[in-house]
């Protein structure tokens, strides 16, 4: 019979006290799972999401609001800047590539973006079926928005003013899906992407006939830019040298504000951080209850079972034999419960997902990490902790006088 | 044969016990008698070999035993002595059957239900053998202890105390048992005891004073 066996039958003649440990150890290891996995993906989106773009141009406000409105598609823009400076801009000798955006509709609760071609190579995206936007009102639009907005190519829809409610419909414009994205695991997968014209046609009515026929919202002649306005640009560096100038000629202009999305997004970061540390210390408090729950647990069955285990030793059993019993038994509970606790964290992280509004920040349960053979570790390592001492108290321990007491 | 000599222990506070020397044949049946404070518990813990005295030798089969390293010293009490504990002390987490397997196993023997099932029968417990210590009465636990002891046929087979609890109907059934047991495994038999009413089944009777 071997040692596991005998631990595994001695925890479950007493199934409550090893249910309670292992609760215990699964609740602490299922809190940090999910901190983990949800944490970890939050990051990686903010970073996927940001990646190759240096720094976001918009009206004066909030740097983190223009961040969260502009890379993210989450809070509302700032304002509006002018085109004309944009294009002074987007013009500079320190930009390798301007993109501009102009928000302000939603279809059913999805942004509509316009933009011009130079975002397709900012965020690097590609055709899955049908092709990109070239005339005014054409739509391409993100896998994800394709299949719950249940659109395909060819179908027209309305957009709404304002970013969420649809309630002010541009009924004048139909817009016209041309081409639906590969998905891309980001960002675009969530947004209806037009030409920057398109949202103009929507917002100055009167004008915007003037303008029909012209094909791109690109930076064209003087007169075309003058009273026109875009939300914001997003600007690729030329060379690391513009991290250190660009901004400053930015802030300089007295209507613009440059932010940078990599620092915003680690002040972002630290804001949620606080709270994950929180719940990091409430976790490990919690690991800590389950290690003394464990000491105390195999303590006291120690202390009733010191007979038994002397009538072992007379049976044969070594002083090492105990000693492995012992610890055997601390390792079964916790590193049952720290198996529990990853299964349940990702199962609750899936839920959450799924209860998830905003499809833009989705969390899954479904990813695995390699940091979990940590948490799984941490179960054993304090399984050994919570069992040493009985263990040793075990392997020291005098069996004459024990058996000599009766 | 089982042999002590010289044998001397001495305990913190000083108080040394000296014992005879004792040499019992193979199959022999002996009584160890002593009131309680007269070192029959040292001598039978000396003799298992879970107590060394401060001087002097156990010879076991030839083999002397507090010569083994410890581990070893374990597995030969596991497989040449057999002890009969005043109270049964099975395990509580394990039926009756697992607690047998884990008696051959300790030793260090290879697991042999047959020889578990044989054992069971001739102490008329085989139907219990898959109950848990808790589902077998005072009378029950005593033979299964019995049988725990005899399993591996042990060259010296030790009670301690078999009877000083329990009343003369129960108390000669429980000798009878020993005896007979003894007998039937080719096992010596060493009970110690101060119960004077089963000292006339024992023609040797090493006393203590």
């Amino acid at each position: 019979m071997s040692p596991f066996k005998l631990s595994w039958k001695n925890l479950w003649s007493k199934p409550l006290n090893a249910i309670l440990n292992i609760l215990l150890i699964t609740f602490g290891t299922c809190i940090l799972t999910v901190l983990l996995l949800a944490s970890t993906q939050i990051e990686q989106k903010l970073e996927n999401n940001s990646k190759d773009i240096d720094l976001v141009v918009g009206a004066k406000g909030s740097p983190l609001q223009l961040i969260l409105s502009s890379i993210y598609y989450i809070d509302f823009p700032t304002g509006n800047i002018p085109l004309k400076e944009a294009n002074e801009l987007a013009r500079n000798p320190f930009v390798k590539r301007a993109v501009p955006l102009a928000l302000g509709d939603n279809y059913n609760g999805v942004r509509i973006v316009g933009t011009d071609t130079n975002y397709i190579g900012l965020y690097n995206l590609k055709i899955k079926e049908g092709k990109f936007w070239q005339e005014d009102m054409d739509a391409t639009i993100g896998t994800t928005v394709a299949k719950e907005q249940n659109l395909k190519v060819g179908d027209t829809f309305y957009g709404g003013h304002g970013l969420t409610g649809m309630s002010d419909q541009h009924k004048e414009h139909a817009y016209k899906v041309v081409g639906i994205l590969t998905p891309q695991r980001n960002v675009t997968d969530n947004l209806i992407l037009t030409n920057v014209a398109s949202i103009w046609h929507m917002h100055d009515d009167g004008e915007a006939h003037a303008h029909e026929g012209h094909n791109h919202a690109d930076f064209k002649s003087e007169q075309e830019t003058e009273g026109k306005e875009i939300t914001s640009l997003l600007i690729q560096y030329r060379s690391p040298m513009s991290v250190v100038m660009f901004p400053r000629m930015v802030n300089q202009m007295a209507s613009l504000q440059s932010a940078s999305p990599a620092m915003e997004s680690t002040r972002l970061f630290s804001l949620i951080g606080v709270g994950v540390d929180t719940l990091q210390w409430f976790a490990v408090l919690i690991m800590l209850v389950a290690g003394v729950s464990v000491f105390v647990n195999l303590y006291n069955s120690l202390k009733e079972r010191t007979y038994d285990l002397a009538v072992m030793r007379t049976l044969g059993a070594s002083r090492l034999k105990l000693f492995i019993i012992i610890i055997l038994e601390g390792l079964i509970l916790t590193v049952i419960g720290s198996l529990i606790g990853l299964a349940v964290g990702h199962g609750i992280l899936q839920i959450i997902g799924s209860y998830q509004e905003s499809s833009q920040a989705r969390l899954t349960g479904l990813i695995f990490l390699s940091q979990e053979i940590y948490l799984l570790l941490i179960g054993l390592g304090i399984g050994i902790f919570a069992a040493i001492i009985p263990a040793i108290q075990a392997y020291r321990s005098n069996i004459s006088k024990i058996l000599a007491k009766n | 044969m089982i042999e002590i000599k010289d044998i001397r222990h001495q305990y913190n506070n000083n108080h040394e016990i000296v014992f005879k020397d004792w040499q019992i044949e193979n199959n022999q049946q002996w009584l160890l008698l002593g009131e309680s404070g007269s070192g029959k518990t040292t001598l039978l813990h000396i003799l298992t070999g879970i107590l060394k005295p401060t001087q002097g030798s156990v010879k076991i089969n030839n083999t002397e035993i507090y010569q083994l390293s410890p581990k070893a010293l374990d597995q030969f009490r596991g497989q040449h002595v057999g002890i009969v504990f005043q109270k049964p002390h099975l395990l509580k987490s394990l039926s009756i059957t697992e607690n047998l397997q884990l008696t051959q196993s300790l030793a260090g023997l290879e697991v042999n239900t047959n020889r578990i099932d044989e054992v069971l029968d001739s102490l008329n417990i085989l139907s219990k053998k898959n109950s848990k210590p808790d589902q077998l009465s005072q009378g029950q636990l005593q033979r299964a202890s019995i049988a725990r002891a005899v399993l591996n046929k042990p060259t010296l087979l030790i009670a301690d105390e078999p009877t000083s609890s329990l009343d003369d109907k129960n108390a000669q059934a429980v000798l009878n048992l020993l005896l007979e047991q003894s007998q039937l495994n080719h096992t010596t038999l060493v009970i110690a005891t101060h119960d004077q009413r089963i000292k006339e089944a024992f023609t040797n009777t090493y006393s203590l004073l």
